[in-house]
């Protein structure tokens, strides 16, 4: 990628809730490029930024974070990027820093840790106009002094101040490539880290950067020996040795770097920051009402709901618009191929279908999106977490999981997307196996056909809502305790502590919430999007070969004086039957006779394995009604109660016996039946290992309930 | 001494210890959290668990469980509140 582009990179590195973004977008000017680190779930962001004289860098916006010590993915690509280790990237030419001016001693944390990487570095003290406002004055002059004339620019990137200077002070620290001047150890630490350096040069033959020897002293969970190929058992010895050392200087080890950098900050920032004695005022006030113990939560219900109705309800309109738009297209389309049915078919059911398959997606996307942005800009995301957390920690997940969660029942497509906002990468892959069992709105429409036709008729509309409730509840009886053992028992991965700044207050800056709807629409586009459109095709091909025109030929040849229309849904039906899809489903019906479904009703669980929405329009193509029947169509469900076993030991009782329609809606409660929250969960978790885990694991569990089901109901009834 | 998670919602005190080798507290060193700093319980989220605490201005959440290892000397100006009784 940009190795392989002349000019200059440099990395913009800082805490969370600093703005970093917000300058981001403002410095590049919305020119940005998106895409993920290789083999991690970690979006790489790059954009290009003029230096206000000209000169074009390329600026990489890297993950949030506090302190070099890694503990999540996001963590360990900031220190390897910065250290030049990244497989695709360049080490950065220049590092700008940027920090919360209303919180310097803090911030400057990381700025101080990353001077041990000799960058020329610029301190960006962004929100300048907060800390004026709370009465802190930061004499930016006398800390650049301090810090060996680093530049120190005071920005406020909400409002777009100092954006030109930050631009200025870019250019000049590339040119004069001024660095801060790095810690003073003491004597003794100063020796443990020439130690663990010898210790590296020894065994690998090469001599460590000094940011990667002191990972390597301080921290206990580092992976810089592993990338170095530093063998364990040499490896821990020098490092043990060394830590003694550090002992020996009065530090516990693994507080030496914090105590020592703070202590140096300390002094750094005496007489650079005056004033500001209440800094945290104005968001106590307003978390008095938010996180009441009454208030709180009944303003995170509301929020919540509102939020929900907005993805459930309001993208029904632009999703009728695809939809619609979809129609038309496949009108206009149709009739310029009319005389090559095949390629009729294949254009407006298989290319023009999957285009629409994902596009139906995007409204959905964008609204949760809107929300989250929202909510995690002005803060209030954190705190929704901090109400949430208890329901959530004893699973495994963490207060974050509960909007990708509650979306799931929606649609899980968003949901899987927002799991970004968890940072620990346990609990945001726990959530993301958990929300497919969510029960989604495209499961509403099998509910809702046999809960009509054969709970509602038979036991009343009490019953129907009953069975209707329950449900949305059997995707997420099984998804609690999924989670809870895969986070106990299946990631091995160490658990993060629920350590999360509830950060100040702040009005989100429409063009970064409505950028980062689109960016993530596009990447859904581009990545699930093209496998969507894929899985498309292949199924449409699947049920559409082999066609021979016989079949045709042989009813309409037989059936005179009947219905046209009646007569095309039998040929539909005939053409399925002995389709590709057909035979599979009559072959493997076996597998599915335990769960009480016939061929018919298994060739519409098999066709529903990439949109599980299809199971009603399938029946009613298997069942001779014809295409586009829906779930409230009363042809179909008179055809529905009708129907009888025609051979096997069941002969002559009703196909759709309540144990049958049971197994069938617990069957779609609990299966994978979604190609895009597969693509989408391979997507979001870097690879296709969980999401074929995903797959198999709730496809074998539908199988195994919806049998349960089947079994133990018909022999109750 | 006493347990953060023993504390009462307004409650604070100077940190008086911290365990460096467990994860919780290497995070809070990094925030800036170190032996002698003021801290204050905030409050509880509303089911009691996790806590909110200030110190160095800034307000950050933790769970109960990762609040019971981290010594508070309570300062004696403390406001006196009764504790709420346990439902």
């Amino acid at each position: 990628m940009s190795a392989a582009e002349p000019g200059l990179t440099v990395a913009l590195v800082g805490n969370p809730n600093t703005g970093k973004s917000t300058l981001f977008n403002a410095l590049t000017g919305l020119r940005q490029r998106v895409g993920n680190y290789p083999g991690v779930t970690v979006a790489r962001k790059s954009g290009q930024c003029d230096c206000g004289d000209g000169t074009k860098v390329e600026l990489v916006d890297l993950p949030g974070l506090y302190s070099l010590s890694a503990s999540s993915p996001d963590e360990q690509v900031v220190i390897d990027a910065l250290s030049g280790h990244l497989a695709d990237d360049r080490r950065p030419d220049a590092v700008v820093v940027v920090i919360d001016a209303t919180n310097l001693l803090r911030n400057l944390f990381l700025a101080s840790q990353l001077s041990e990487l000799g960058l020329p570095v610029v301190l960006v003290l962004n929100q300048a106009d907060v800390a004026a406002e709370q009465g802190v004055k930061i004499n930016a002059d006398l800390l650049s002094r301090r810090l060996g004339g680093v530049p120190v620019v005071l920005t406020s990137a909400w409002k777009g101040e100092g954006i030109a200077a930050v631009r200025r002070a870019i250019g000049e620290a590339l040119r004069s490539r001024v660095r801060m001047p790095a810690v003073e150890w003491p004597a003794l630490v100063e020796e443990a880290l020439a130690d663990v350096a010898a210790g590296v040069a020894a065994d690998i033959g090469r001599a460590p950067g000094r940011a990667d020897v002191e990972r390597l002293l301080f921290d206990s969970t580092t992976s810089v020996g592993q990338r170095l190929g530093w063998e364990a058992p040499r490896r821990e010895a020098v490092i043990r040795a060394a830590r003694d050392k550090v002992r020996r200087a009065g530090y516990n080890p693994l507080a030496a770097e914090p105590l020592i950098h703070y202590e140096r900050l300390r002094k750094l920032l005496e007489g650079v920051v005056q004033g500001g004695g209440n800094r945290t005022g104005g968001s106590a006030a307003v978390d008095q009402v938010l996180l009441h113990r009454v208030f709180g939560p009944i303003v995170f219900a509301g929020i919540m709901l509102g939020m929900f109705a907005a993805v459930f309800w309001l993208a029904k309109f632009p999703m009728q618009w695809i939809s619609g738009g979809v129609d038309w297209l496949k009108a206009v389309v149709a009739p310029t191929l009319d005389g090559l049915p095949m390629l009729q078919s294949l254009v407006t059911d298989g290319m023009v279908g999957g285009v629409g398959a994902f596009l139906a997606f995007l409204p959905q996307i964008l609204i949760l999106f809107l929300f989250v942005s929202i909510l995690e800009d002005s803060g209030y995301m954190a705190r929704a977490a901090f109400i949430m957390d208890r329901l959530f920690s004893w699973c495994g997940l963490n207060g974050k999981s509960f909007v990708p969660m509650l979306s799931g029942f929606a649609c899980a497509i968003p949901g899987l997307l927002s799991t970004r906002t968890i940072e620990d990468p346990k609990a945001r892959l726990a959530t993301a196996f958990a929300v497919p069992f969510m029960s989604c709105s495209a499961r509403f429409p099998i509910y809702a056909l046999m809960c009509a036709a054969f709970i509602g008729p038979v036991y009343g509309p009490g019953w129907e809502s009953v069975v209707m409730v329950g449900m949305h509840c059997v995707g997420l009886l099984f998804a609690v305790p999924t989670a809870f053992v895969l986070t106990r028992f299946v990631l091995k991965v160490k658990p993060q502590p629920f350590v999360l700044e509830l950060p100040r207050y702040q009005m989100p800056k429409p063009r970064d919430v409505l950028w980062r709807m689109w960016q993530n629409a596009a990447e859904f586009i581009s990545k699930a999007g093209t496998v969507i459109f894929a899985i498309t095709i292949i199924v449409w091909a699947l049920s559409y070969f082999p066609r021979d025109p016989a079949v045709e030929q042989r009813i309409r040849a037989t059936s005179v004086g009947v219905a046209p229309a009646a007569v095309d849904a039998q040929v539909q039906s005939a053409y399925v039957e002995q389709s590709w899809m057909g035979r599979f489903g009559k072959s493997v019906q076996p597998i599915f006779d335990p769960c009480g479904f016939d061929w018919k009703i298994t060739v519409g669980v098999l066709a529903s394995f990439p949109a599980r929405e299809v199971i009603v329009s399938t029946l009613g193509v298997t069942y001779s009604v014809g295409e586009g029947a829906e779930a409230d169509s009363q042809h179909l469900q008179q055809v529905m109660r009708a129907a009888k076993w025609t051979e096997g030991p069941r002969i002559g009782t009703p196909i759709f016996s309540l144990a049958a329609v049971l197994a069938l809606m617990v069957f779609f409660a609990l299966c994978s039946q979604c190609g895009p929250t597969v693509a989408t969960l391979a997507q979001e978790t870097g690879g296709w290992k969980w999401a074929a885990i995903s797959f198999f694991y709730m496809t074998t569990l539908a199988w195994l309930m919806a049998v349960a089901v089947y079994q133990v109901v018909s022999r109750l009834t | 001494m006493t347990p953060l998670s023993q504390l009462l919602p307004g409650q604070y005190g100077k940190l008086s210890s911290l365990n460096p080798e467990r994860s919780v507290d290497q995070r809070l060193m990094a925030l800036g959290l170190l032996p002698g700093m003021v801290l204050k319980l905030v409050r509880k989220a509303p089911l009691g668990d996790p806590l909110a605490i200030e110190f160095a201005g800034q307000v950050v959440s933790l769970r109960l469980t990762e609040a019971q290892n981290i010594l508070i000397d309570v300062a004696a100006d403390c406001p006196i509140q009764r504790p709420r009784p346990q439902a």
